[in-house]
């Protein structure tokens, strides 16, 4: 247990060591340069550090604060009122499941009930190291704006669309495996500190990744579809 | 009259390319850029823009070229030309799918809005949540750089744009403008005081323009094809054309564009009507946050005019739909508790209010209290409702008072029932038909 959840104040982090700010230095540089006002750049900024450790760490914040002369105090105040900055390690893999309405009610609540059985994990929580290596971390996640594919999950925010419980199963089967997953709109998923690279702003190292998936899924196309049959195009 | 559809938008989504820059160009992509940078000024754009009748697609439905026209012009500052592509609002699926697809007509409208308001930094702010986006997004932006639509002096017209993708770390809240602006600043996601407005104290306190993905991806066909053209389409007061975005117990759930104006009778005719020939119950015409309708609002034309006449908001054109088997006590019960953990925090009534009301609806959901606690609901609804620093807390109350007023004795069956009256298991996609008599 750490100092803090005995009510304790942590101890100020040491940061990171110096061969870990030689390789991130040119990176969170490239981010602050994309800017006019540096502080623009704290939100990638976090993202980047997430992407070093799989969380938001007080070394994290102490390298984001030193980058951008804020305190740890704003840095923390700001990471922590983000729902996608974690304060514990996420596994190899995120796993979300819509529970906004409409997703739960199409099945959404059945799948995270499914899941948390499953994998004897609560929600947020991380599972045990599979034989293989892996772990993942399972969250309900707040509508993700694919709800006519609904119910819908996502891994490392990837979209996996018209799920049931029985393919739920399977996705974190194979994830636990190792096996590789492919994204219904989307790319094989790479882990989770690669895609917080790409959500600092950085393209997928996998070059062709961004052709995974098509231009659209089949819902996408419901209206345009119908409206090439009718001859209204 | 049958329902015309109109695919301007997702014209080329059925493309394998849509996305790239090639598979733009073969759709006519970057020649609006071409006109406006190379035959109009500024002013032009913005007139003609305002013109056209185009309205905020984001839910807000204020004139954009309106918008662009409240920018100071040689007040010295910089300006900034911002995209809110934040789309959060429950049941909203629109923007996503079109930045999925065609990125470059974001791209194309943003180099013609910056040029008209004289910005020479845009940015999108984008939800976090979806990495494919991301993807499509940096890299259309680098095609963008690499063709000259974006950099120094674009297409030898002395003007200069960058173009900086901005991605969000998972917060409703900063869908709306003040608080996009803060988070974009680096900051907690919470909305500012108005006025200033953005117009005048954006980001960085310069001049900005915050303006929705769909409004912005609107403007090269309206620059292509004429205000005249765009004015074709929908209605006197509600111009143009927009994704209506079906989901939940229809047949054929997805995105169906067209001009404003449309029904849900005639949008559930193409969409195949209510799964397993169930009854409508209840839906939103325009996300979460826009007070429900009912069967009797099959025939409200979906325009901004119509909708407000008849108790609810267009807003984003996301109509959820539940049939008989939904409880919608359940229903708005998940969407409280998503206002809750969403509100910020900055404005009392909206903190405290929106934990309350997920209190009071357990209570109710699980046929504890009395009556008394329905009044309460809608006590603690009037607290919120225009006492909020901003939209979230009245989008809070909006499906709350909404199911009290067409649903009131489902609740008062929770609490004569001693909990919900109805059965989970038979709204999901898998559940069996229904049989007889529900």
């Amino acid at each position: 247990m750490s100092t803090a959840e005995l009510g304790f104040p942590a101890v100020p982090a040491r940061g990171y060591p110096q061969a870990v700010k030689d390789r991130l230095d040119p990176d969170a540089d490239a981010v602050i340069g994309r800017y006019p006002q540096a502080g623009s750049a704290l939100l990638p900024l976090l993202h980047l550090v997430q992407a070093e450790e799989g969380y938001v760490s007080g070394d994290g914040i102490r390298y984001c604060a030193e980058k951008l002369g804020l305190s740890t105090a704003e840095v923390s105040g700001v990471a922590t009122f983000y729902s996608m900055y974690k304060r514990r390690e996420v596994g190899d893999y995120h796993v979300g499941v819509c529970t906004n309405t409409l997703c739960a009610v199409l099945g959404g609540d059945e799948i995270f009930a499914a899941l948390k059985a499953y994998l004897g994990v609560g929600n947020d929580e991380r599972t045990a190291v599979s034989p293989e290596g892996r772990s993942l971390t399972l969250e309900h996640i707040e509508c993700n704006a694919a709800c006519d594919f609904a119910p819908m999950m996502t891994v490392n925010w990837e979209f996996f669309d018209n799920m049931t419980p029985e393919k739920a199963k399977r996705l974190v089967d194979d994830l636990l495996a190792g096996r590789p997953v492919v994204a219904s709109r989307g790319p094989a998923v790479c882990g989770f500190r690669e895609t917080e690279r790409i959500l600092a702003g950085f393209e997928d190292r996998r070059t062709d990744a961004v052709r995974a998936g098509g231009s659209a899924g089949p819902e996408s196309l419901a209206g345009l579809r119908i409206a090439k049959q009718r001859g209204d195009a | 009259m049958t329902l015309r559809l109109a695919p301007v938008l997702s014209r080329s989504w059925d493309d394998q390319d849509s996305y790239t820059l090639d598979g733009y160009r073969r759709h006519d992509g970057y020649t609006a850029v071409v006109k406006a940078l190379t035959e109009m000024t500024q002013d032009e754009v913005i007139e003609e823009v305002k013109e056209s009748g185009l309205r905020g697609r984001g839910g807000g439905g204020f004139p954009t070229g309106m918008k662009w026209k409240f920018i100071p012009q040689g007040d010295g500052k910089p300006h900034y030309f911002v995209v809110n592509a934040d789309e959060s609002e429950p049941g909203t699926c629109k923007d996503i799918p079109f930045l999925l697809a065609n990125p470059h007509e974001l791209i194309e409208g943003i180099v013609i809005g910056s040029y008209a308001i004289r910005a020479n930094h845009a940015f999108v702010y984008v939800r976090g949540e979806v990495t494919h986006v991301v993807r499509r997004l940096l890299a259309a932006v680098r095609e963008a750089y690499a063709a000259g639509y974006l950099g120094r002096d674009i297409l030898g017209s002395g003007y200069d744009l960058e173009l900086t993708v901005h991605v969000g770390a998972g917060a409703y809240i900063c869908g709306e403008e003040t608080a996009l602006l803060d988070s974009l600043e680096g900051r907690r996601g919470q909305p500012r005081n108005r006025p200033p407005f953005p117009a005048v104290e954006g980001l960085y306190a310069s001049p900005t323009v915050v303006n929705n993905v769909e409004s912005v991806a609107s403007v090269p066909s309206i620059i292509r094809n004429g205000k005249d053209w765009f004015r074709g389409f929908g209605t006197e007061k509600s111009a143009g054309f927009g994704f209506f975005s079906l989901s939940g117990h229809v047949v054929r759930p997805g995105q169906y564009e067209a001009g404003l104006g449309v029904t849900l009778r005639e949008l559930l005719e193409l969409a195949g009507g209510i799964r397993n020939g169930n009854r409508l119950k209840f839906w939103t015409p325009g996300g979460s946050s826009t007070p429900l309708f009912t069967e009797e609002h099959l025939d409200v034309p979906l325009d901004f005019e119509n909708v407000a006449a008849a108790g609810s908001i267009l807003g984003t054109r996301a109509l959820q739909v539940f049939d008989e088997t939904t409880c919608v006590v359940r229903a708005v019960l998940r969407w409280s508790e998503f206002y809750a953990h969403e509100s910020c925090g900055k404005c009392t009534p909206c903190r405290e209010g929106t934990y309350w009301l997920v209190q009071a609806y357990r209570r109710l959901e699980s046929g504890q209290g009395s009556e008394a606690e329905l009044e309460k609901l809608l006590d603690i609804c009037d607290n919120i409702n225009g006492r909020a620093f901003c939209a979230l807390g009245d989008g809070a109350t909006a499906p709350i008072t909404s199911s009290i007023k067409y649903f009131r004795e489902e609740y008062l069956d929770h609490l004569r029932h001693g909990g919900c009256p109805f059965d989970p298991a038979r709204t999901t996609v898998w559940a069996p038909a229904l049989t007889g008599a529900f």
